[in-house]
C-alpha cells in the first residue's frame, strides 16, 4: 500500500476533512452537523488510537 | 530539503513553540472548561431561572425594564440591553458606573420582562467560569494582556506551519501513523508529537488563527469606531449633549422596519462603545445560519426615534464576529462540542510532548544524537 507511503497524501486529506468539518456547522443544522462531527471526529479518533494503544513487550 | 534548511526550520519550531508553549498550555487548559461553559453554568446553578408564569403573561415596556435594571443597581445606568433566543421571557441587562466604563467594570442580569424582576448571573460577574475566561482571554491584565496572548497566538501559527514542513524529513523513511514502539521512549514520543500533529493540524490553526484575532477585538472595535461609526455620525460632531431621551419602548419595531428580514440581538445605549452619545444602535443579526454571526447596526436618535443610519460593519468586524463561533466550537451541538474537547487534550498532549523531546534532545551531545538519528 503506497497511500501510507506518501509523506502528504493522508495529512492533506484529513485536513481538507477537518475544514469541510470547520465550516459544514456554520452553514446549517442536522446534515450539516452531522457532516462537521465527521469531519472533525476522524482526527479526533485518528489522534487518540496511538495514545490507546499498549507498546508491545511494555507493560501498561 | 538539505540538513542547513532542515536546521533552520528547526530552530524556528523549537523557539516558537518554547516561547509560546507556556502560554498556550494555559489557554488550552482554562479553554477545556470554557467549551462545556452553558452546561457548566446550569451544573454550577449559576444559569438565571426565570419564574414559572402563565404563558401569556404580558411583557413590560423596554423603558420600564430600563427603569428596573437601575433601580436594581442603584448609582449605575444602562449600558446594553442583550436579547436571548432560549429565553424569550428574559432580557439580558448589563449596567456600570457610566455608559462609556469598560466591559469588565459592568454588571450583568437578567431581567424578567413581564415582571422587571432582577436574576444574578455570578456566571457573567466574577464567578468561577469567570475567573476562568479572564485567565484564558487577558490573564487580568486587560489590553495588555490580550495583546500579549495574541502575539503568543502568532507564535503558535508559526510553531504550527514549521512544524508542518519539518514532517517531510521526519516522515520520509516512515509510513503514516507509524509509531516506533519497540525503540526509545523519545522517538515513541516523536513518532506521537508527529502524527497527533499533523492530523490536529487544520483546527489547531483554525482555533490559533481566530484566537488571534479575538485577542485583538478591542483594536477591531476601536477601529469600526473611528472609521466606519465616526462617518455615520458625522452629522452629531456639534451636537449639544444629549439631555433627554426619548424612551426607548419603540426602537425595536423601528429597527425592525429599518432592516427588514432580519432580527434584533441587542441594544446598545448612548454613550456606551458600540454606539454614539446621541443613538440608540440596534444591532440586528441575519436570519440565515451564517449571517446569524454578522451584525447591522440601525442607528437611531435617542431624541426623535428617527433612523439616521443603517450601515453593514466592515469586513474586519465581520471577521471578528465569524471567529467566534469558529474559535469556541458551540455551533455543532453537543457531539461538536466533544469532538472540540478532544482535540484541545490532543493539543495539551503535542504541546506537552514538544517540550519533553526538546528537554531530553538538549540533555543529549549532538554528535551522539546524529549518531542515533542515522540509525534510527
Amino acid at each position: 500500500m503506497n497511500w501510507r507511503q506518501s509523506t502528504f497524501a493522508l495529512p492533506l486529506l484529513i485536513g481538507l476533512l477537518s475544514a469541510v468539518g470547520l465550516l459544514s456547522a456554520l452553514l446549517g443544522d442536522g446534515g450539516w452537523d452531522v457532516t462537521a462531527w465527521i469531519g472533525l471526529g476522524v482526527p479526533a479518533i485518528l489522534g487518540c488510537w496511538p495514545l490507546l494503544q499498549r507498546s508491545p513487550g511494555r507493560r501498561a | 530539503m538539505n540538513s542547513t534548511t532542515i536546521r533552520r526550520w528547526s530552530q524556528v519550531h523549537t523557539w516558537t513553540s518554547l516561547i509560546c508553549t507556556l502560554f498556550l498550555l494555559l489557554l488550552a487548559l482554562t479553554g477545556l472548561p470554557l467549551i462545556f461553559h452553558h452546561e457548566l453554568e446550569h451544573l454550577l446553578g449559576e444559569a438565571p431561572e426565570l419564574r414559572e408564569m402563565p404563558a401569556d403573561t404580558p411583557h413590560l415596556s423596554l423603558q420600564e425594564l430600563v427603569d428596573a435594571a437601575e433601580r436594581h443597581r442603584q448609582g449605575e445606568v444602562i449600558q446594553y440591553f442583550g436579547l436571548d433566543d432560549d429565553e424569550p421571557n428574559g432580557v439580558v441587562a448589563i449596567t456600570a458606573a457610566t455608559a462609556g466604563t469598560e466591559p469588565n467594570a459592568s454588571h450583568t442580569v437578567m431581567l424578567d420582562a413581564r415582571s422587571g424582576e432582577a436574576i444574578e448571573m455570578p456566571a457573567a460577574n466574577g464567578g468561577i467560569l469567570m475567573v476562568i475566561l479572564r485567565l484564558h482571554v487577558d490573564m487580568f491584565a486587560g489590553l495588555p494582556g490580550k495583546l500579549l496572548l495574541a502575539f503568543m497566538g502568532l507564535l503558535f501559527v508559526v510553531a504550527i506551519i514549521s512544524g508542518a514542513v519539518l514532517y517531510a524529513p521526519f516522515m520520509r523513511r516512515l509510513k503514516f501513523a507509524e509509531v516506533r514502539r519497540e525503540k526509545s521512549t523519545r522517538t515513541r514520543w516523536l513518532d506521537l508529537h508527529n502524527l497527533i500533529g499533523i492530523v490536529t493540524l487544520t483546527w489547531a490553526l483554525t482555533v490559533g488563527l481566530t484566537g488571534v484575532i479575538s485577542a485583538c477585538a478591542d483594536l477591531l472595535i476601536s477601529a469600526w469606531r473611528t472609521d466606519s461609526l465616526a462617518a455615520m455620525v458625522a452629522p452629531y460632531r456639534h451636537a449639544p449633549p444629549l439631555t433627554e431621551r426619548a424612551p426607548v419602548n419603540d426602537v425595536l419595531t423601528i429597527a425592525r422596519q429599518a432592516a427588514p428580514g432580519m432580527q434584533p440581538d441587542f441594544i446598545a445605549f448612548p454613550g456606551t462603545r458600540f454606539s454614539s452619545e446621541h443613538h440608540y444602535s440596534v444591532f440586528m443579526k441575519g436570519n440565515t445560519h451564517v449571517t446569524a454571526h454578522l451584525w447591522t447596526p440601525v442607528l437611531i436618535d435617542a431624541r426623535s426615534l428617527e433612523v439616521t443610519a443603517v450601515s453593514r460593519r466592515p469586513w474586519y468586524m465581520d471577521a471578528l464576529s465569524m471567529s467566534q463561533p469558529l474559535h469556541f466550537g458551540d455551533y455543532g451541538g453537543m457531539p461538536m462540542k466533544v469532538v472540540w474537547a478532544v482535540l484541545d487534550v490532543l493539543t495539551i498532549i503535542v504541546l506537552g510532548s514538544g517540550l519533553y523531546l526538546w528537554w531530553v534532545r538538549r540533555r543529549t551531545p549532538a554528535i551522539q544524537r546524529e549518531r542515533a538519528e542515522a540509525t534510527a
